[in-house]
This record gives C-alpha cells, structure tokens and sequence, in this order.
C-alpha cells in the first residue's frame, strides 16, 4: 500500500472514445458520495484486476478540480506497452466495479505565479486539461502550446482551442508546424512558471532550452510518469520480511514485492516522487536505475533503489524491506 | 579581508556564497560599500560580453567614490551610482516592473541591503533560490523590535536600543525572509532593569 493513497472504490460511469488511440473514463463513487478534491495536475492511480495480475497504473486526472460528481482520466493506448492501457481500452466498461487511488499531485501549479506558460506534447495534455479548468474558475493567466501529431489525433484541442481562443496555440507535426521555443521563451515576464508534460524528448528540450536563457530550475516544472521498463528475471532478498521473490521479465520489482504480500510505500508508480526508496543491504551484481528521483552519487553508491522502476542484474541483492 | 564567514547558527541565519556568472538574458547587479569588490571579482571570470546587457546599482555608503570609476569601468549597459539603499529602490523596482524571465540577479554587500533588494526581486517573481548573494563589508544587522516592531538599522552591539521604543533588544539569529530583517528581543523581559553591558558583535 502506499503512505496516504486510501483507495476509493468506483464505477465507471461512462467510457468515450476520443479518437483513434484515445478513450476517456469517467468514475463516480459505487457508495454515492462526492469524490475527494483535487488539484489541477493531481493523478490517481488505477487498480486492474488482470487475470491474476493486479495492475496499478497511475493517470493524470483531466476533469474539473471543482466537479465533485466524479473523475475522469484519459488513456492512449499503447500496443507495445505492459499491457495497461490495452485493458483499459479493452476490458473496462461502463458499470464496471473498479478500485482508484485518493488524488496524489507531483504537479501542481504555483500559484505565485503571474503567468503559466504550458507546453504539452501528445497524451501529455491531461493534467493541463485540469489546471487549465482550475485557473479558468480563479481568472488565472495563462497560455497553452500544445504540439499534436495530426489534427485527427489533436485530442481536445478543438475544445481547448473554441473555450479558450486566445490562450490556446496548437502545432500539428504533420504540417510541419513546431513550437519555437526560444522565442516563445524569450520575453515572457518575469515570475512566468513553465510546466511541460510530454514525451521524454521534449521535457528534456524544454528543460534545457529554459536553463541556457537563464530560468530559474524553480520556475520549471515537468511531469513524467516512466513505465517501469522490462528486463531479465531477477532474484531478491527482502531481509526484513526474510522473504525470497522473484521479479519476472514484464514485472517491476514494486509489484513484485507487492505479490510477495510486503507492505512497501509507493505514491506515483513513475520514478519521479522518492516515496518508494529503498536502502540495499548488500548486492553482486549491477543496478538499472530508471528513475528520476535518486542523484547520479546515490545511484552510483549501490546503497539505495528505487523499486517502482528500476532493476538489477546479478548474483544477490538484498534488500531492507 | 573584505569577505565574510558566516559562523552556522539557526536554519533561518542566511549564508552567503560567492557570486558566479550565470547563463541569462539581462544581469541585474545591485551592491552596497564593499559589495563593489563582489562585482569586480564577479568580472573576472564573466564571459566576455556579460556587461553589455548588465545594469550595475552600487549604493556607495562610506565608501564614497573608492569603487566607482572601476566599476563604471565594467561597461554596464546602465549604471548608477547613488548615496542610499532607499534613493535606489525606485530605481530597482522600476527595472524588476519592466524585466523578463531570464534575468540573473545578483546581490553583494550588507545582509540590509541583500534581505531589501532579495525581498524586491522575489516580489516581482524570482524564486528566492534563483537569487545570488554574497556578503562583503559591514556585518551590522538590520533588526526589527519584536514588541514596536520598528527596524534599526546598522546595529552593531548586543544588546541594543531600539531605535522607536527605546526597550533594550538581544540580537537573535532569527532573520526574517519577509522583513529582511533579524529578530530583536527585549533582553530584561523577565527581570525589569537588568540590562547586560552592550558588546560590540558586528562592526
């Protein structure tokens, strides 16, 4: 389980295919009561009961922070991933009894701001959906650039583009438009915060482009959730539930642990919240640290692992779990 | 030694450290007295260029003249020289109004006018992170009387009068982000008219 995530169960209320990759679901407490509040940017993570696999994948939430009646979340599916979002896509529909997460935020808006600037790539327009609703309800400043493959996979951009026409700028790739991001950086006022949320590529372009003009890390904000990549099977030894499992090929070690029936902390499933940290023991062998979270010194230390994404290669790893 | 070690104290106690060139758009450089010397050590590991889009405030204080030829001599593209902190703060906050993002700031000289000019800049929207401060010159402190809660300035001796009350204060590491300023206490709260003999602790 994971520290202050209590689990809320849902219905799904209603699920609407946005386009070609994208599906929206929408879930309403099964008890009748108001769901919990959030803030634009806030995730909720999503229990599935696969087969005999429970899958616990964390989405951005895209509906009104201020909307109450229910939490919708949008999934674009991904052939060659895991397997999560083709069982949303799949297996979840409407009336089904499912299991979310109390909203988590590692992306919220800093509301010193006095201006967001936004940058979405793809999928990555979710949290922004929110935020923009939240800053809309408060009269908030901001701007939305927001690059799609193609119009027909621009998903809510018409919606976001007639709510908001002066706001909302989007870049389609097939007609070769791009965001020209030194110029966009370029002059805006001072005490704009960016936030990016978008494939690895361009969080790391942004992030780079922004520190050489001189913004400070402060005012820059990412969102990122890693998919815990696959590897070789690997063994482990959780010392202090003196247990030995087995992390298979398409498993992450956190939900290994969790198979095994150990109670190990965890927040955004994702690399980037530290909630899960873990010290190692002792180990022969290498680390695959995926995450963003632990510094180059500690991953290089051999002394911490961040279970939710990485891996290890070797003979023996102990861990303090 | 003009520069400045700070012994570790509270986690409120500010610390300083030496300015760097920093990659931006606009440098905005304000310093007090000795501070100067922050900005010409400053210049010496700049990139060649970094005062072309410069705006160098220096408040001379008792300095005088001592730095300003040198550095009206760094070709800023605007300087001002000028006698007080308070003469330059229109100044400052017209040039923070009209500013951009990826404007460096830097700060150097007395913690008075670092804590002011750092509450300016956070006011018009830099992360408090994002500024550069490096202590030089003077450590008398800025203090705020808790119980008036009137400022006196250029204090150097603990305990101290203060300046609007006239209640005798101990001078506290606890420094105030928002004031820009240390905490002054009334030393006999407790035992009325037992006021320790002043030492001088800054100077």
């Amino acid at each position: 389980m994971s520290a202050g995530t209590e689990k809320i169960d849902v219905t799904v209320a209603d699920v609407t295919p946005v386009n070609e990759l994208v599906t929206r679901f929408r879930f309403v407490r099964s008890d009748g009561g108001p769901m919990p509040t959030f803030s634009g940017g806030a995730h909720t993570v999503v229990e599935m009961q696969d087969g005999g696999r429970t899958r616990l994948n964390p989405y951005s939430l895209m509906s009104d922070p201020a909307d109450r009646s229910g939490f919708s979340i949008s999934v674009r599916r991904d052939d060659a991933g895991r397997g999560g979002s083709l069982y949303m896509h799949t297996k979840v529909h409407q009336g089904m009894k499912m299991v979310v997460s109390n909203p988590v935020n590692l992306f919220s808006l800093d509301l010193r701001a006095r201006k967001h600037l936004m940058i979405a790539g793809g999928i990555g327009i979710t949290p922004f959906m929110a935020q923009i609703k939240q800053l809309t309800a408060m009269n908030g400043n901001f701007e939305l650039h927001y690059a799609v493959r193609t119009a027909a996979l621009a998903t809510y951009a018409d919606e976001l583009h007639a709510t908001h026409p002066t706001r909302v700028h989007i870049y389609h790739d097939d007609r070769g438009e791009a965001i020209k991001l030194e110029r966009l950086l370029d002059g805006q006022p001072l005490g704009t915060h960016l936030y990016v949320c978008g494939p690895k590529g361009m969080i790391a372009w942004v992030r780079k482009t922004a520190e050489e003009l001189g913004w400070p890390r402060e005012a820059v904000h990412h969102e990122e959730f890693l998919a815990p990549a696959s590897g070789k099977p690997f063994e482990v030894k959780l010392a202090l539930s003196n247990k030995v499992i087995k992390v298979g090929e398409h498993q992450s070690l956190l939900e290994a642990i969790e198979e095994a029936g150990v109670d190990a902390p965890y927040l955004c499933r994702g690399g980037a919240c530290g909630q899960c940290e873990t010290d190692v023991i002792g180990y022969d062998g290498k680390f695959l640290h995926n995450d963003h979270w632990l510094t180059d010194d500690q991953k290089s230390s051999g002394k911490k692992i961040m279970p939710c994404v990485s891996r290890f290669e070797g003979k023996t790893l102990v861990l303090d779990r | 030694m003009i520069e400045t070690t700070i012994t570790p104290s509270i986690a409120s106690r500010p610390v300083y450290s030496r300015l760097e060139p920093r990659p931006g758009k606009a440098h905005l450089l304000v310093a007090d007295a000795e501070g100067a010397e922050a900005i010409l050590a400053l210049a010496e590991v700049a990139p060649s260029g970094f005062f072309d889009h410069a705006h160098v405030i220096h408040i001379r204080k008792a300095t005088a003249s001592t730095y300003t030829e040198r550095l009206r001599g760094l070709k800023p593209a605007q300087f001002y020289s000028g006698p007080t902190y308070e003469a330059a703060v229109p100044r400052l906050r017209r040039t923070l109004l009209g500013a951009h993002m990826g404007l460096q700031v830097y700060l150097a000289g007395t913690e008075s006018l670092m804590g002011q000019a750092m509450q300016e800049a956070a006011q018009a929207g830099i992360p408090y992170g994002a500024i550069q401060a490096e202590h030089r010159g003077s450590t008398a402190r800025r203090m705020q009387c808790v119980h008036c809660k009137g400022i006196t300035e250029d204090v150097t001796t603990d305990p101290f009068v203060c300046s609007h009350c006239g209640l005798h204060l101990f001078v506290r590491d606890h420094y105030s982000r928002r004031l820009a300023a240390f905490q002054g206490v009334r030393v006999d709260a407790e035992d009325p008219g037992n006021i320790p003999e002043p030492v001088e602790r800054f100077r």
